[in-house]
């Protein structure tokens, strides 16, 4: 075990694969340089040209390298610099990547993981600030994973990388700066299960990405007030593990879904959804959402701040329940 | 052919020239300072493109620009005061703090947008020629692009339909060598970006872009064709930044020589434009000071200006997004 970063983390994780089999390799824009966060750094020096392929500023025909290289038999990495240039690849992830093996009647397999960046990091704007993953969980076909810390980090691209689906790997700008125990060695955390990240008895909240540690600092503040919550980190978006989710508010009977995405159609409504579905008699409250407003992320300092969801606004969600 | 500028153009040029130098110097120095959110792209060294087009256009002809976008809303008459308001995320920017540098432009000077997406531009000035064209309203659109841009799946969209429609559009490549961290060479197998014209039923010419004059000679023609209803042209301009992708560093960079940039530095814009004018006696050595000194005194006036503009209200948060 070492502290290591979840930057760091990633970059284990795409070395170990790299290392253990050479079909992994991974295309993207300066990548050559270690990508735009340094989850590549070292790998060009390592592993050369072939397997870290410095591609041109072209996100459609970047993710065609993947969607043709998995179906000739090799396991691609692809890295989008960050999420909001997705909407420039979109037909290869969407209609062709996520479809094919379903279209073809099962012939294909697509071992792809698409690594993107996400979420609003000082002052960004509205181009590069997205949280896109509510679009992909619409999708039937790809998987969607996204950490809040390091060591799920690792674990979680490890079994993604391995996973013989399609992947979109969604890393939160700012989680991405934490820091957590790692295991040096190589490990894979099962995709599809979520992970309890605080036991507790009153209120149930299920949180995403960066929102998973705004959760937990919501949690110590409210327990100053005798509100106990527990802290779902579902990990795996898409397939999401709904059984954990709904056995804690079967237990809690309140429930608080929070992301840094626009509130409007976000993965928390359908996780509120399937709460209102599956524990309806359980419930002493509405579920309530928190997220992003319905506006584009605009750059000056203050209104970002005032745009992003935090502690506070889950720490207001919570005390809502009880009125 | 010099010969046919008039001295009042040249002056105007290079007016316009000093104007971008003078305000990205010290917009960089404001981002090292921490008083300016975000990042700055800055667009040092390649003023001689934005002015030498610029000065054939009026503020009803439209232009799409880039993430390096000050450069080509200075040219094309943007206020300092409300330029260094809109960097600082103040009420009174062009974008009411709302879209910070990647995305300052001013509509009433016919600037569709800077823009946070490489790529951006290129369809949506080949709209607006549409639209004129449709309008018969006499003007032209020009889209401002990088080399690396002209990998982007749009610009090729873009350029084919304006070849095919004759649509009063001019592509204005602002080859800089790079894109982010690559260099050209690694990124596309051709030298000249303008022999992508061919393909598309255009003209592609190119163009010492550290030549203020040879630029404007083109640009001209350009403008005119388009103008005259024979359709588009894909201008290159060869020229180079000075500082870094990002930030006001210019040299120890990892991935291109000092020389190189000395060697480029050599050609400065502003230096060649200045050397024309005292040999042929336009500006005394004085009066060029005196543009220097009078567009410092501005810059000065639109920090103050930023400084003292009030943040915007929290109110304006979910304003602008419908109409
Ligand atoms: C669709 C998209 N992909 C990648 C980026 C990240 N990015 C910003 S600027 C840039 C380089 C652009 O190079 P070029 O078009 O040559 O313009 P230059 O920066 O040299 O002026 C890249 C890759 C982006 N903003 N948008």
């Amino acid at each position: 075990m070492t502290v290591k970063t979840m930057t760091a983390a990633i970059n284990e994780a795409i070395d170990q694969e790299m290392g253990r089999d050479d079909r992994v390799f991974v295309a993207g824009e300066d990548v050559r340089v270690g990508g735009p966060f340094g989850t590549e750094a070292g790998l060009h020096a390592k592993y050369g040209d072939k397997r870290i392929v410095n591609t041109a500023i072209s996100e459609l025909a970047l993710t065609g390298i993947g969607v043709g290289a998995a179906a000739v038999g090799l396991r691609p990495i692809i890295e989008i610099m960050i999420m909001d240039f997705v909407s420039v690849a979109m037909d290869q992830i969407v209609n062709q990547m996520a479809k094919m093996k379903y279209m073809l009647g099962g012939q294909a397999r697509l071992p792809i993981v698409v690594t993107t960046h996400a979420g609003i990091d000082s002052s960004s704007a509205a181009q590069h600030s997205g949280s896109l993953e509510a679009w992909f969980c619409h999708v039937p076909g790809l998987k969607v994973v996204m950490p809040s810390n390091a060591y799920d980090a690792k674990g979680l691209l490890t079994a993604a990388i391995q996973d013989d689906n399609p992947v979109i790997y969604i890393s939160n700008k700012r989680c991405m700066q934490t820091s957590s125990e790692v295991p040096d060695e190589s490990y894979a955390l099962p995709l599809g299960v979520a992970d309890v990240k605080r036991v507790g008895s009153d209120v149930t909240v299920v949180a995403i990405g960066r929102l998973v540690l705004d959760a937990l600092t919501a949690a110590e503040e409210l327990a100053k007030e005798g509100i106990n919550l527990e802290v779902i980190d579902p990990r795996t978006l898409s397939p999401m593990d709904t059984t954990t989710i709904v056995k804690s508010v079967q237990k809690t009977n309140r429930a608080v879904v929070a992301h840094e995405a626009v509130r409007n159609c976000g993965i928390g409504a359908e996780i509120a959804a399937t709460i209102a579905d599956e524990a309806f008699d359980f419930l002493d409250a509405p579920v309530k959402r928190v997220g992003a407003p319905f506006t584009p992320v605009p750059f000056a300092p203050l209104l970002e701040k005032q745009y992003l969801p935090g502690a506070q606004d889950i720490v207001a969600a919570v005390r809502s329940l009880y009125h | 052919m010099s010969t046919q500028i008039s001295n009042d153009t040249l002056i105007d040029m290079h007016r316009r020239m000093v104007r971008i130098r003078l305000f990205e110097e010290t917009a960089g120095k404001m981002m090292e300072d921490g008083k300016i959110p975000g990042a700055l792209h800055l667009y040092v060294g390649e003023e001689a493109v934005a002015g030498g087009v610029m000065v054939h256009l009026s503020d009803e002809d439209q232009i799409t620009s880039t993430h390096r976008g000050h450069g080509h809303l200075i040219a094309k008459g943007g206020e300092f005061d409300q330029m260094f308001a809109e960097l600082y995320g103040r009420s009174t920017g062009y974008c009411k703090g709302k879209g910070g540098s990647m995305h300052i432009s001013n509509m009433e000077l016919g600037i569709l947008g800077a823009n946070g997406i490489v790529g951006g531009g290129p369809p949506i000035a080949m709209g607006a020629a549409f639209g004129n064209k449709f309008l018969k309203n006499n003007k032209v659109a020009v889209c401002f692009f990088g080399d690396g841009a002209s990998n982007e799946g749009s610009f090729h969209e873009a350029a084919n339909m304006a070849g095919l429609y004759k649509l009063p559009v001019v592509f204005v490549c602002e080859n800089n060598g790079f894109g982010e961290y690559t260099p050209q060479a690694n990124h596309q197998a051709i030298v000249d970006v303008a022999d992508r014209a061919a393909g598309y039923g255009m003209p592609g010419v190119i163009v010492d872009g550290m030549d203020a004059v040879a630029v404007y000679e083109a640009a001209g023609e350009a403008v005119d064709r388009a103008r005259s209803g024979k359709g588009p042209t894909l201008l290159e301009c060869k020229t180079y930044r000075f500082f870094d992708h990002v930030g006001v560093r210019g040299m120890g960079l990892t991935y291109r020589s000092d020389e190189e940039v000395e060697r480029w530095k050599k050609r400065d814009p502003i230096l060649l434009m200045e050397e024309r004018l005292l040999e042929q006696k336009v500006l005394s050595a004085e009066q060029i000071k005196a543009v220097h000194d009078i567009t410092s005194e501005e810059v000065l006036a639109g920090i103050k200006f930023a400084e003292e503009s009030p943040f915007p209200d929290p109110s304006s948060l979910t304003e602008d997004v419908y109409a």
